[in-house]
């Protein structure tokens, strides 16, 4: 559909939010705490938290848990039963100010969970979630959503796309999909028609810091290089990259057993950890850290362009922020760029 | 640190050691850990007050310790883990060489881990006011605000494990949480599995815990969890006696002795 361009007066933001509320609509927003801010269920209009470049945790949990019931089973002399969760219970939701590089990394993870198998949790979660995106006007020195083929006013992945035009000023909102559309006729009012505004001028200017098909290129010849080992020294292999990233999809399949029943369940995984890749036997083909860290960079700039024909890097910069030994993706990629292979 | 650069030159040089673990400058305002092997690399160390990451938690990284011999520029709470480490038996004379800065940023350099030793045990190791005021809050609550003020702290947590990775004591190949035949702590990052992986690391951490925040400032989620460990530390120095770490030392937690108070192990 065409994108419908909209005029929202500052003060509609919270009477959108009233009656969204009104309508039974759960709105899960930034808030902070303990100095972090991250998106959690709103109550009030007035915990809603602005201004941030970046939350600490991406949106990816609404539609990704980082722990998810598949389902239930129980053992009797009848035999095994098991019992799927009930999709019906999975709760229509609103991700408020959602940054496009988020709102960009749902597709990346939708492309994940659609690859061969479809995933019909994650779809169920990601039909019922509509993404209210909100453009950059700040930016920091570890954001590259440019290098990544996105924008501080990327429409992709929302549903409506609002800009704050000018500081303390009103927002211009491009309703994108259907979705989007259908929370403006909920209150019709507060969209109000506009001669077109010229976004440009209010987004953040994040500058290009590499050529992302460049690196994909490179990387075609990179597997072999010593450039891991270096870079990959310092890494302690946590996962917390993995576990702020937009795009990480990675799960590992638990079963919380209690005597004959129990459930069986899906966890945040990380390929940092020495024992993502740990074989039964003892054997290990990622035995090392470089080995860890290569496939972390790999997968986001080789094999999924290659598989899935998306990068798994938005460019949020969240892994390189939230890193306690400042291993930075940006400045990792830039050397993987400028090295001769 | 014109001092540590030369010192660190010297050492490559000599080929006395194969790396030197130090500090350069990272990204925005940031530091990080450096591992000179070449001369030239020295002149990229630096040190200031920004630099609190716990160096320790290389030496017993495998990529690091299979350099070769390793020097270590250590504050310290870093000397205080080396010592602690040694006295488990993961770092020694042989591999592992301590330069030392003192408080007062002066360089500082170590025969043996005996010196290090009688240079750590001159200072005590002390809770700051900020961490000291909210352990008291927490001690005057009643136990459901307790138990309360815990669940929500620890309900964020993801289980990304950057507190364990960043802990030097934490060196085990497989961490208990690791285990999943039996399963001991479980893999979800719900309530329980939260609570029950928070609460073993404090226990495994008691009596060893030379409480440097490395924890605390590697989670992404600024949980903190260090005043779970300031805590253990504190009950352990109440009831069995001071605590600093030794070379030969008595293994708070894991040592049994006759004449401990309580019996149930008789």
């Amino acid at each position: 559909m065409n994108i419908d361009k909209r005029l929202v007066r500052k003060d509609s933001l919270e009477k959108l939010f009233d009656i969204l509320k009104q309508n039974s609509k759960k709105i899960f927003a930034p808030s902070t705490k303990n100095g972090k801010i991250s998106f959690r269920d709103a109550e009030k209009f007035s915990g809603i938290v602005t201004g941030y470049v970046q939350t600490s945790q991406s949106s990816k949990e609404v539609a990704f848990p980082r722990t998810e019931k598949i389902f239930d089973y129980s053992k009797s002399k009848d035999g095994m039963s098991v019992k799927g969760i009930d999709l019906k219970d999975i709760p229509e939701v609103i991700l408020w100010g959602v940054r496009p590089c988020d709102a960009t990394g749902i597709g990346e993870l939708s492309s994940v969970f659609n690859w061969d198998y479809k995933d019909e949790i994650y779809n169920n979660r990601l039909s019922k979630i509509t993404v209210f995106g909100f453009s950059c006007n700040n930016s920091d020195e570890y954001c590259f959503c440019t290098s990544v083929g996105g924008n501080p006013g990327n429409t992709e992945g929302s549903d409506i796309l609002f800009t704050q035009t000018g500081e303390n000023s009103d927002y211009l909102a491009e309703i994108i999909t259907e979705k989007g559309l259908a929370i403006v006729s909920l209150a019709p009012d507060l969209f109000e028609i506009t001669n077109n505004i010229e976004k440009n001028k209010f987004l953040a200017k994040v500058p290009v810091r590499f050529n992302h098909e460049e690196i994909k290129e490179k990387l075609d010849k990179f597997f072999e290089s010593k450039e891991w080992i270096e870079q990959s020294l310092r890494c302690i292999g946590c996962g917390a990259c993995a576990y702020v990233c937009p795009t990480c999809a990675c799960f590992d399949i638990q079963d919380e057993a209690h005597g004959r029943k129990g459930s069986r369940v899906r966890c945040w995984d990380s390929c940092g950890f020495s024992h993502f890749t740990l074989h039964t036997s003892g054997h290990n083909p990622r035995d090392v850290q470089s080995q860890r860290w290569r496939q972390r960079i790999m997968h986001k700039f080789s094999y999924m362009p290659e598989r899935l024909s998306v990068y798994g890097c938005t460019g949020c910069g969240r892994c390189s922020r939230a890193c306690p030994v400042d291993m930075n993706i940006l400045e990792h990629l830039i050397s993987i760029q400028e090295v001769t292979v | 640190m014109v001092d540590l650069i030369k010192r660190a030159k010297e050492l490559i040089e000599s080929s006395a050691v194969k790396v030197v673990i130090g500090y350069e400058n990272g990204t925005g305002n940031r530091t990080r850990a450096l591992f000179v092997e070449k001369t030239e690399d020295a002149d990229k160390l630096i040190f200031d007050s920004r630099c609190i990451q716990n160096l320790a938690a290389y030496v017993t990284k495998r990529e690091v310790k299979d350099k070769g011999k390793m020097a270590i520029a250590a504050t310290l709470p870093v000397m205080r883990s080396i010592i602690q480490l040694a006295s488990e038996f993961q770092v020694n004379d042989n591999n592992l060489l301590v330069l030392g800065i003192t408080p007062e940023s002066k360089l500082i350099e170590f025969e043996n881990l005996v010196e290090v030793e009688t240079f750590v045990h001159q200072y005590q190791i002390e809770i700051d006011a900020r961490n000291k005021e909210m352990l008291d809050r927490l001690d005057n609550m009643t136990k459901a605000e307790r138990w309360k003020f815990w669940i929500d702290e620890l309900a964020p947590c993801f289980k990304c494990y950057a507190c364990r990775a960043a802990c030097p004591m934490c060196y085990c190949h497989r961490c208990t949480v690791d285990f999943n035949q039996p399963q001991w702590i479980p893999v979800p990052s719900h309530e329980l599995g939260n609570l029950e992986w928070h609460i073993m690391r404090a226990i495994h951490l008691t009596g060893r815990c030379i409480d440097c925040d490395a924890c605390y400032n590697a989670c992404p989620l600024y949980i903190p969890i260090n005043l779970l460990t300031k805590k253990m530390m504190l009950d352990a120095r109440e009831h069995f006696g001071g605590y600093q770490p030794a070379l030969k030392g008595e293994h708070l937690m894991s040592t049994y002795k006759p004449d401990d108070k309580e019996n149930f192990i008789q």
